[in-house]
């Protein structure tokens, strides 16, 4: 069973290194699915090109936060 | 099958390193009944989720396997630019050989069937963690796309690429440019994964599967900038404070 553990981590770190980016991007799709694109005032074709920006935005956030924390030796 | 070609390269190539050096310091008897254990597990796992999954409705499948593909994807993507830029070191396979070396021969001995169990172990343990990313890419991509075989042949492909590598070279494969090749996964991932998450929350691509280049080509682009802008802050040292 022992060995078995290390697999079972491994699963859920097949999603999940950075908590926060998995959070972020889930809040992000969570946002569109459940809001109406009539009510975030977004023309229809659009949908599709501002969902990429904001995921392209949060992965930029993400690695620049990461960068910093590096230089500043913070843990996570 | 591109993606699931290059992605098990890369996980084929890890694995391959910790397998050499069971082999080297405890026998290639048990390093090889435990690589073939777990290919077979995970043969058994592709074959029965795989053809599963196609049956359910399209447009579950889609949202379900594009967030799971998007936060695969952004994952990879995200410590491959980080390598790229500096930030975290780059994996080197010749040091994880010789770590690997070094840990396996000052293990004890204890057998099971004849075999040596820590080496066993070692080798099953290494292909389940590795070969598990590739299944669940091959799984993804094949079963939302319809392409199950293909991706599996794509898979299967470059595990023997890389095992025929070994077989010759009896050495880590250091020379592979592991990180690109993240970077490539990544970025097609994350463009399956949002188109795919994206339709299965209604929302409208324009043009529609051909977007899915329109995607890779935002993916590559965003990713430059942001080992950009790491690589200029990890230089900068006025920016630590």
């Amino acid at each position: 069973m022992r060995a078995l553990r290390p697999i079972v981590q491994n699963l859920i770190g097949l999603f999940v290194d950075d908590g926060s980016l998995a959070a972020v991007i889930l809040a992000w799709i969570a946002l569109w699915g459940v809001v109406p694109q009539s009510a975030m005032a977004v023309p229809a074709r659009w949908g599709g090109v501002i969902f990429f920006l904001g995921l392209a935005l949060i992965l930029i956030e993400n690695v620049l936060r990461t960068t910093r924390r590096r230089r500043l030796n913070v843990p996570g | 099958m591109l993606a699931a070609f290059l992605a098990s390269l890369v996980e084929a190539t890890e694995a391959l390193t910790v397998v050499l050096a069971v082999g080297t310091v405890r026998g290639w008897r048990p390093a090889l009944v435990g690589t073939a254990l777990a290919l077979v597990l995970l043969l058994v796992l592709t074959a029965t989720l795989g053809p599963a999954l196609q049956n359910v409705a399209l447009a579950r499948l889609q949202l379900v396997v594009g967030v799971l593909l998007l936060l695969f994807g952004m994952r990879w993507l995200r410590k491959a630019l980080l390598r790229a830029a500096g930030v975290i070191p780059l994996h080197d396979e010749e040091a994880v050989f010789s770590s690997e070396k070094r840990s396996l021969s000052q293990a004890g001995l204890s057998t099971t069937f004849g075999l040596d169990t820590i080496a066993l172990v070692a080798a099953f343990k290494i292909v389940m963690l590795e070969g598990i990313e590739v299944v669940f890419i091959v799984i993804a991509i094949g079963a939302t796309s319809g392409h199950l075989l293909a991706a599996s042949m794509g898979a299967a492909g470059a595990v023997l690429v890389v095992a025929a590598l070994g077989l010759v070279l009896h050495r880590p494969l250091a020379v592979i440019p592991e990180n690109s090749i993240k970077f490539g996964v990544g970025v097609l991932l994350c463009a399956f994964g949002t188109f795919w998450s994206g339709e299965g929350i209604g929302l409208a691509w324009p043009g529609d599967d051909w977007s899915i280049l329109a995607l890779v080509a935002g993916f590559i682009a965003i990713s430059a900038v942001g080992a950009l802008l790491c690589r200029g802050r990890a230089d900068d040292p006025t920016r630590a404070t």
